[in-house]
C-alpha cells in the first residue's frame, strides 16, 4: 500500500499539492486546473479504472468556497484515492471526467444541481434527482433547510410546517 | 379535479431519428416495473433504440436532513436507504462515524454485525430474485423466496423490534444482544433456506421460458460494468472476482471463508445466478460466525467509551457524572473529531459508501451517501438499448434498484 502511494506520489508531483494518508486512503489536493492530467496519469498508468464518487463540500464562509471531492478505486490495486480541490463561488467550474469514466454522467449531474458545481465538458447536466426548473442548489450550506418548492401544489386550506 | 402540472423531466430526446421509429414513456409509476422510474425509450417495433433513464422520484433531502441532526439521530434515517438490507447502512454508517473517532468495536458486536449483515444480504438477495421470477410469471418461485424472505424479517424483528427499518446499529457497538433462543432459531431458518432455494434451482435453472428471457439478454461486458461504476453482484456477474469483503476485508471477514461467485457472460441470467450463489455462501458465512460467535465472541456488546456510548440507565438515575454524560450525548451528540473518511461496505447491491465531513460537533458537517443504486440507474440505459422493450422487466429486477438509496 505505502510503496503505490509514494509511486503516485513522486510520478504526479508537480500537479498536486499537498498528499497525505488518511484512514487507509492517498488524498491529494490539486489546483482544478490539474484535475484532467492528474486523474489520466491515475487511470492509465496506476489503473484506478473505477471512478466510485463524486461531490462537494460548501465551506461557507471560507474562500475558495467549495472543495469539491472524488473517490477512485483501482481492482487491480485494490487501494482508494481521494482528490480535493478547491473552487471559489464566482465560478465554481471543474472539468468533467465523462471522457474517461461511463460514470462520471450520473454523478456529476447529482453534484451539479445539488451544489451548482459545473463540470466543463459535459453538456448533460440535466436534475436528476430533483426537478426541472427547481430554483437554487440545495445543499449549499445558505439554502434553508425549510424552503419547500412543491411542484404538485398543497391542497387548499393546507398549511406547511414550520411554512415560510 | 383537472391539475395541470408542469412536466418534471426534460427527456434527452423528443424527436425520432427515423420516420419509422417512436418515443414511448414508461413510468415512474408503471405496474410492471418495481421501484418509481421513468424511461423515456425510442423503439423499432419492440426494440429499444436508445433509452434515457430518469430517477429522483422518491428523493426526500436525506443528505441535507442529516446535517441538522446529532450523529446518532440518523441511524434511523440510514435504514431507509437500502431499505430490503438495511442493517448493512446501519453497520457501514455507524463504522463511518467510529473511524472518525478512532473506535475500536468489540469483538461481540464485530461478529453480531458481519453476521447480521450476511443475514441481511440474504434478506436482500431473496427479494431481488424473488420479484425478477415473479416478473416473468414464476409465481411459484416468488412465494418460496419470499416465504423464506418473511422468516427472516420475522426472526430480525425478535432481535430489533422491527421488520424492516431496524435502528439497531450504535456508534461504538449495537442496540441489545441476542435474545434467548435466537441462533436456534436461525439454524432452523437456514435450514429451510437449503430446502427452498433447492427447489427454486430445480424450478427455474434449466426451464426453457426462463432460459429464453434470461440468457444473453442485457449483457454487460466487464470493461462497461467498470467503466459505468457497477459495483457488487452485478459487477462480478460480468467476471469480476471483487468486492469489499475479500478485497479490502472489514468486520469479521478477514476471519471467514468464502468464495467469491462470478459469472461469464454479465447477462440477466448470470446476474441471477451469482444472487443465488452469494446467498450461499453468506449462509456459509453466518454458520461460521455463529461458531466464531460463541467462541471467541462472549464479551461486552458495547466499547467502554463515554464519548458515545451511553451510560447504564442505573448510573444516569444513581450518579450525577452519568446523567450530565447521558443528557450531554442525547442533547448534544458524540463529538466526533474534526476530519473526513470515505468508508464502503459491501452493500447487497454493491459499494456503500459514506463520506463523512465533521466539524468537530455533534452534528455532521455533510454526509455523503455513495449509493450504488444511483451509479447503477447511470449505466442502465447499456443494458436496455439493443434488447427488446418486454426485457426492460427482466433486467430491472435483475439490477435491483432500490429507490430509498438510488434517489436519497
Amino acid at each position: 500500500m505505502g510503496a503505490l502511494f509514494d509511486r503516485i506520489c513522486e510520478a504526479l508531483a508537480p500537479k498536486i499539492g499537498e498528499s497525505s494518508v488518511a484512514h487507509g486512503v492517498l488524498v491529494l489536493r490539486i489546483a482544478p486546473q490539474a484535475l484532467l492530467d492528474v486523474v489520466t496519469r491515475l487511470k492509465e498508468d496506476f489503473r484506478f479504472d473505477l471512478f466510485a464518487d463524486v461531490t462537494a463540500i460548501d465551506w461557507l464562509g471560507q474562500e475558495p468556497r467549495f472543495e469539491v471531492v472524488w473517490h477512485f478505486y483501482s481492482t487491480m490495486h485494490r487501494q482508494r484515492v481521494r482528490i480535493k480541490a478547491r473552487v471559489g463561488e464566482a465560478e465554481p467550474a471543474v472539468d468533467s471526467l465523462i471522457g474517461m469514466y461511463g460514470s462520471a454522467h450520473f454523478m456529476e449531474r447529482e453534484c451539479h444541481e445539488m451544489y451548482g458545481i459545473v463540470f466543463a465538458g459535459n453538456p448533460d447536466l440535466r436534475p436528476i434527482l430533483l426537478y426541472e426548473g427547481f430554483q437554487g442548489h440545495p445543499l449549499r450550506k445558505d439554502y434553508p433547510k425549510e424552503r419547500e418548492q412543491p411542484l404538485v401544489p398543497y391542497r387548499a386550506g393546507y398549511e406547511m410546517p414550520g411554512g415560510e | 379535479m383537472e391539475m395541470n402540472l408542469p412536466n418534471p423531466i426534460r427527456p434527452a430526446f423528443t424527436k425520432t431519428e427515423r420516420d419509422d421509429t417512436t418515443i414511448v414513456n414508461i413510468g415512474p409509476s408503471h405496474p410492471a416495473t418495481h421501484g418509481t422510474i421513468q424511461i423515456v425509450a425510442e423503439l423499432d417495433g419492440e426494440r429499444v433504440l436508445r433509452a434515457d433513464i430518469h430517477c429522483g422520484y422518491l428523493h426526500r433531502g436525506f443528505e441535507k436532513e442529516c446535517e441538522a441532526h446529532t450523529w446518532h439521530n440518523l441511524i434511523p434515517y440510514v435504514d431507509r436507504l437500502n431499505y430490503c438490507s438495511a442493517l448493512i447502512n446501519n453497520f457501514a454508517y455507524c463504522d463511518a462515524v467510529e473511524t472518525l473517532m478512532g473506535i475500536e468495536i468489540t469483538p461481540r458486536a464485530t461478529y453480531l454485525r458481519t453476521l447480521l449483515a450476511e443475514y441481511s444480504r440474504i434478506a436482500d438477495h431473496l427479494t431481488c430474485v424473488a420479484a425478477a421470477l415473479m416478473e416473468l410469471g414464476a409465481m411459484t418461485a416468488f412465494l418460496y423466496l419470499v416465504m423464506l424472505r418473511d422468516y427472516i424479517y420475522e426472526h430480525l424483528a425478535d432481535l430489533t423490534g422491527a421488520r424492516l427499518t431496524y435502528s439497531y446499529g450504535r456508534i461504538g457497538g449495537v442496540a441489545r444482544d441476542l435474545p434467548d433462543g435466537w441462533l436456534k432459531r436461525l439454524e432452523e431458518i437456514l435450514t429451510e433456506y437449503d430446502d427452498f432455494v433447492g427447489r427454486v434451482h430445480g424450478l427455474v435453472d434449466r426451464n426453457r421460458i426462463f432460459i429464453d428471457r434470461m440468457r444473453n439478454v442485457a449483457t454487460l461486458s466487464t470493461a462497461d460494468a467498470v467503466n459505468w461504476g457497477y459495483t457488487g453482484p452485478i459487477l462480478r456477474s460480468s467476471g469480476v472476482p471483487r468486492g469489499r469483503r475479500k478485497d479490502t476485508p472489514y468486520l469479521a471477514y478477514p476471519e471467514l471463508d468464502c468464495e467469491v461467485p462470478t459469472g461469464i457472460m454479465g447477462d440477466n441470467y448470470d446476474r441471477y445466478y451469482v444472487r443465488m450463489r452469494e446467498m450461499d455462501e453468506s449462509v456459509h458465512m453466518i454458520r461460521q460466525l455463529v461458531e466464531l460467535l460463541q467462541e471467541k465472541g462472549q464479551g461486552p456488546l458495547n466499547v467502554d467509551d463515554r464519548r458515545c456510548v451511553l451510560p447504564p440507565k442505573q448510573l444516569v438515575y444513581g450518579e450525577i457524572e452519568s446523567l450530565i454524560n447521558h443528557f450531554k450525548l442525547v442533547m448534544e451528540g458524540p463529538q466526533v473529531p474534526a476530519g473526513d473518511v470515505y468508508v464502503a461496505h459491501e452493500g447487497a447491491n454493491g459499494e456503500l459508501g459514506f463520506y463523512l465531513v465533521s466539524d468537530g460537533s455533534g452534528t455532521p458537517y455533510k454526509v455523503h451517501c455513495r449509493a450504488p443504486s444511483f451509479v447503477h440507474m447511470g449505466g442502465a440505459h447499456r443494458m436496455i438499448e439493443g434488447y427488446q422493450l418486454a426485457d426492460i422487466v427482466p433486467t430491472f429486477g435483475s439490477i435491483n434498484m432500490i429507490g430509498g438509496e438510488c434517489d436519497r
